[in-house]
C-alpha cells in the first residue's frame, strides 16, 4: 500500500484539553500512613474504611509494579504525586463552583435539572470528588441507590462494607492496592431485586488539576432479577506531564441479575512525540455472583498515553454469562495492552470475547485475555473473536490469548484476523466520491461494528463520531 | 451542431508494474452515445477502465484524457466520481461491517454536495432504486459485498450507479458470470440512468449484454490499441470471426 505522508499531516487536536480555573483544595504530594488518614478524615469516614485503606496501603508497599504489559513508560515517581485534590467551595459546603458547572456544559454533560439528559442519570466526578448526581428523585421512586461513593457511604454503610473490595481485594495488584488506599469517591449504584433501572446510569470522570492522580472507586450491585445499563466517560486537560489514573470498579451481579457496563475512554493521550497523557491503569472485574446473572462489558478505549485494563468477569454462578466487547484504537505514540479475563467457575458458564484493535502512527497495540474453566466448570463454552487492524506500517499489533482449561467438557472456540485497510477498499470507496480520509474512517467503522452495536444508541452514535475524529491524520 | 464530447482520450500509454499494456488509445465519446468497447483478455480493457477512475497502481506514460473539459488525470478518484464520471467494477470488494445504506449516504453526500441531500428523502430513494432492481429491502443494512453473490454484487454496482447520477457510465465487464434475468436488471438500470447528457463506455468481450444495451458505436481493442471501429454491425463480425482477423491488420499497420 502506497504510503502517505503521515509527518506533513496536522495530528488531530485533543478537544477537551482545556483546563477549569478553580481553587483546589490539595493534600501535599506522596503516599504515606498520614496522606492516608488525612484523606480517611477529610472525608469523615467510619473507622472500618480507614482499615481497609491502611491494609490496602500495607499491601501496596510490599508490592512492586508489575511489567509485564508490553508498555514502556519512565518510572513513576509515585511520592511526587497527589493523591487527593477537591474544588474548595465544595469541601467548604458552599455549592458547586460554576465554573465546574461550565466544564461539564462544554464537556456536554449539562448538570442543571433543567437541561439534564434524557433518560441517562449522571454522577459527575471533578478530581478527586463526585461533584453533582442527577435524576435522583425517579431513582428513589424504584429504590435504586446511585450516589457518589462519599454518600453511598454515609447513606448505606453496610451495604458498601458487605460489597467493598469483594471482587476486586484490596491486596489484588499493585495499582488495585494503590488505589484501594488512597481512592477519593466514584458512583455507587445498588438496584434491588427485581427492578429494571429504568435510565441509563453514567459516571462522568474529569481530571483537571496539575500533578495529581485519580484514583475512583465504582461498586455496581444488581440484586436478583434486576437490570442496570452503566456507562463511563471520561477526559483530562492538555498537560505536558504524565499524570496517574488507577481505578478500580466492582461489578456484583446476583441471581438472575444483569449488569451492562460500556465504557467510552478518551483521556488525553499525549502528543505525537509522546509527551504528557493520562496513564490508564484501571482493574474492572465483575463477578457473577448468582445462577443466570449476566455481566457484559463494553469498551471503546480512545485515549491514554498507556492503557493497562483487562475488564473481567468471574462467573460463579450455573448458567452465568460473561461478555467483553471491545474497541482500542492508538495513535501517535499511545500504548494500549488491553484484554479481558473469563474465570469459568459455574456450570454451563458462558463467555463471548469480541475484540478490535486498530493501531496507527507508532502506536501499540496489544491484545491480552486468560479463559480459564475451573474443575466445576462443566460444559462451560466460550467464544473469543480478536481482530487487528494496522493503519499504516510503524504501528505494532500483538495477541497474547491464554487458555487454562481444567474441565474436559469446557469447548472454546477461538479466531484471530490482522489485516490492513486494503488498497482496493480504498480505490473501491474514493471511485464513489469518498475522499482517503473519510474512506478510512468508514472501513475502521465498519470493522468495529460488532461492538458498538452493544452500546447504548447515543453512546454508540458518540463512539462513531469520536473514532471519526481520532482517525481524522492518522494516515500512514 | 457544436457538441463538446464528455471523454476525449488521445494517444493514450498507460500500464501497471512497469509493463506497458495501453499503446496509443484514442476514444472520443459525446453526450448520448452508447460505445461497446471488446477484445480479448489481455488487450487492455481493465487497465482502461482503472486508469479512468484512477487506480493508484496504474501509471499513465503518455496522453491525454479530458472528461468535460478538464483534464481526468490531474484528479484523484473521489474528485473524477464527484465530476460525474461512474465505475461499475468487474470484481467489486467487501468492506466488512460497512452497511449499503451508511455507505451510500456518504458517497450521495460526497457527489451531490451535502446540503443537497435531505437524509429522509434518501432513504426513501434508496429503498425505491433497490425495490426497482428486484432486491430484498434488507439489503441496505448489509455490509457492503460481503457475502454476496455474482448477481447481487453487479445490482450494488446498478443501485450505486442510479444513486449517483454519474455523466459517463464505465461498465467494466458487468455482464461477465450473469444469469438472463439478472442481465436483463443490469440493463434496464442502464437504460434508466441514461439521458441526453449521458453517455455509457461498455466494456465486454461476450456479445450478449450488447443484445440488451445496443450500442452506436463498436470498437475492438487488441494489445492495447484500438484497431477497428464501427458500428453495431461490428459486434456480429466479431461473433462470426472473432478477433484473430483483426490482429493480422493491426500487424501490418503498426
Amino acid at each position: 500500500m502506497a504510503d502517505l505522508p503521515l509527518d506533513n499531516k496536522l495530528l488531530q487536536e485533543y478537544a477537551h484539553g482545556f483546563v477549569t480555573p478553580v481553587e483546589e483544595e490539595l493534600v501535599p504530594p506522596g503516599l504515606n500512613e498520614d496522606i492516608v488518614r488525612t484523606i480517611s478524615r477529610k472525608k469523615g469516614e467510619p473507622d472500618w474504611l480507614l482499615e481497609f485503606r491502611l491494609k490496602a496501603l500495607r499491601a501496596w508497599q510490599r508490592k512492586t509494579e508489575p511489567h509485564w504489559a508490553a508498555v514502556d513508560y519512565p518510572p513513576i515517581d509515585y511520592q511526587s504525586i497527589r493523591y487527593y485534590a477537591a474544588p474548595r467551595r465544595l469541601s467548604a459546603g458552599e455549592g458547586m463552583d460554576p465554573e465546574i458547572l461550565r466544564t461539564f456544559e462544554r464537556l456536554g454533560i449539562p448538570l442543571h435539572e433543567q437541561q439534564r439528559l434524557q433518560g441517562v442519570a449522571i454522577d459527575a466526578v471533578f478530581d478527586s470528588v463526585s461533584v453533582a448526581t442527577t435524576h435522583q428523585k425517579i431513582l428513589e421512586e424504584h429504590g435504586i441507590i446511585f450516589c457518589s461513593f462519599s454518600e453511598a457511604v454515609r447513606r448505606v454503610p453496610e451495604l458498601v462494607r458487605q460489597y467493598l473490595g469483594s471482587v476486586v481485594p484490596p491486596g489484588d495488584n499493585f495499582f488495585a492496592a494503590l488505589n484501594s488506599a488512597v481512592f477519593s469517591d466514584g458512583s455507587f449504584c445498588y438496584v434491588p431485586p427485581g427492578v429494571r433501572c429504568p435510565l441509563e446510569l453514567s459516571t462522568y470522570f474529569r481530571i483537571n488539576a496539575a500533578g495529581i492522580g485519580q484514583f475512583e472507586r465504582t461498586l455496581v450491585i444488581a440484586d436478583r432479577d434486576s437490570y442496570v445499563s452503566y456507562l463511563e466517560g471520561c477526559t483530562a486537560p492538555i498537560r505536558d506531564e504524565n499524570q496517574l489514573h488507577a481505578a478500580v470498579v466492582e461489578l456484583v451481579a446476583l441471581e438472575g441479575a444483569t449488569i451492562k457496563y460500556s465504557t467510552v475512554q478518551n483521556w488525553y493521550p499525549g502528543d505525537e512525540q509522546g509527551r504528557g497523557g493520562i496513564y490508564n491503569f484501571v482493574t474492572k472485574r465483575g463477578e457473577c455472583r448468582g445462577a443466570r446473572s449476566r455481566i457484559s462489558w463494553t469498551q471503546v478505549e480512545v485515549g491514554s498515553a498507556i492503557t493497562w485494563k483487562y475488564p473481567s468477569c468471574v462467573l460463579r454462578g450455573d448458567d452465568s454469562v460473561g461478555e467483553f466487547y471491545s474497541v482500542a484504537f492508538t495513535n501517535k505514540r499511545m500504548q494500549a495492552d488491553t484484554g479481558t479475563k473469563m474465570i469459568h467457575i459455574g456450570r454451563r458458564t458462558r463467555s463471548t470475547i469480541v475484540s478490535k484493535g486498530i493501531s496507527a502512527g507508532e502506536s501499540r497495540n496489544t491484545y491480552r485475555s486468560l479463559v480459564k474453566f475451573l474443575p466445576g466448570a462443566d460444559y462451560a463454552r466460550n467464544h473469543s473473536q480478536c481482530d487487528s487492524l494496522l493503519v499504516g506500517n510503524r504501528c505494532t499489533a500483538n495477541t497474547f490469548p491464554v487458555i487454562e482449561s481444567e474441565n474436559p467438557t469446557a469447548i472454546l472456540e477461538h479466531e484471530a484476523t490482522t489485516s490492513r485497510i486494503s488498497e482496493e477498499q480504498l480505490f473501491y470507496l474514493q471511485s464513489r466520491g469518498l475522499d482517503p480520509e473519510a474512506a478510512r474512517s468508514l472501513i475502521v467503522n465498519g470493522f468495529c461494528r460488532e461492538v458498538f452495536q452493544q452500546l447504548p444508541m447515543e453512546f454508540a452514535v458518540e463512539a462513531v463520531k469520536l473514532l471519526e475524529i481520532k482517525m481524522e491524520g492518522s494516515i500512514g | 451542431m457544436n457538441i463538446a464530447p464528455l471523454l476525449e482520450i488521445e494517444q493514450l500509454h498507460a500500464g501497471v508494474a512497469g509493463k506497458e499494456i495501453l499503446r496509443g488509445l484514442d476514444l472520443q465519446i459525446y453526450p448520448g452515445e452508447i460505445h461497446a468497447l471488446m477484445g480479448p483478455n489481455g488487450s487492455g480493457k481493465s487497465t482502461l477502465s482503472n486508469v479512468l477512475m484512477g487506480h493508484p497502481a496504474y501509471e499513465v506514460t503518455h496522453g491525454t484524457i479530458r472528461f468535460l473539459g478538464r483534464n481526468l488525470l490531474e484528479l484523484p478518484p473521489e474528485e473524477r466520481a464527484r465530476a460525474g464520471l461512474f465505475l461499475a467494477f468487474q470484481y467489486p470488494v467487501a468492506i466488512p461491517g460497512v452497511t449499503v445504506a451508511r455507505f451510500m449516504k456518504a458517497a450521495v453526500e460526497a457527489v451531490r454536495g451535502r446540503e443537497q441531500v435531505r437524509a429522509a428523502a434518501l432513504l426513501h430513494e434508496m429503498r425505491e432504486t433497490a425495490r426497482w432492481l428486484e432486491m430484498e429491502e434488507s439489503f441496505l443494512n448489509r455490509a457492503i459485498n460481503e457475502g454476496f453473490s455474482g448477481g447481487e454484487k453487479k445490482r450494488m454496482e446498478i443501485f450505486q450507479m442510479l444513486l449517483l447520477r454519474p455523466r459517463l457510465i464505465v461498465l467494466d465487464e458487468t455482464d461477465s458470470g450473469l444469469d438472463v434475468d439478472a442481465l436483463k436488471i443490469v440493463a434496464r438500470g442502464v437504460h434508466r440512468a441514461l439521458g441526453p447528457d449521458t453517455g455509457v463506455l461498455l466494456i465486454t468481450h461476450y456479445e450478449r449484454i450488447l443484445n440488451h444495451i445496443p450500442p452506436h458505436k463498436v470498437h475492438i481493442l487488441l494489445e492495447g490499441r484500438i484497431v477497428k471501429s464501427g458500428g453495431p454491425e461490428l459486434v456480429a463480425e466479431i461473433e462470426r470471426r472473432g478477433y484473430d482477423w483483426l490482429r493480422e491488420s493491426a500487424a501490418a499497420t503498426s
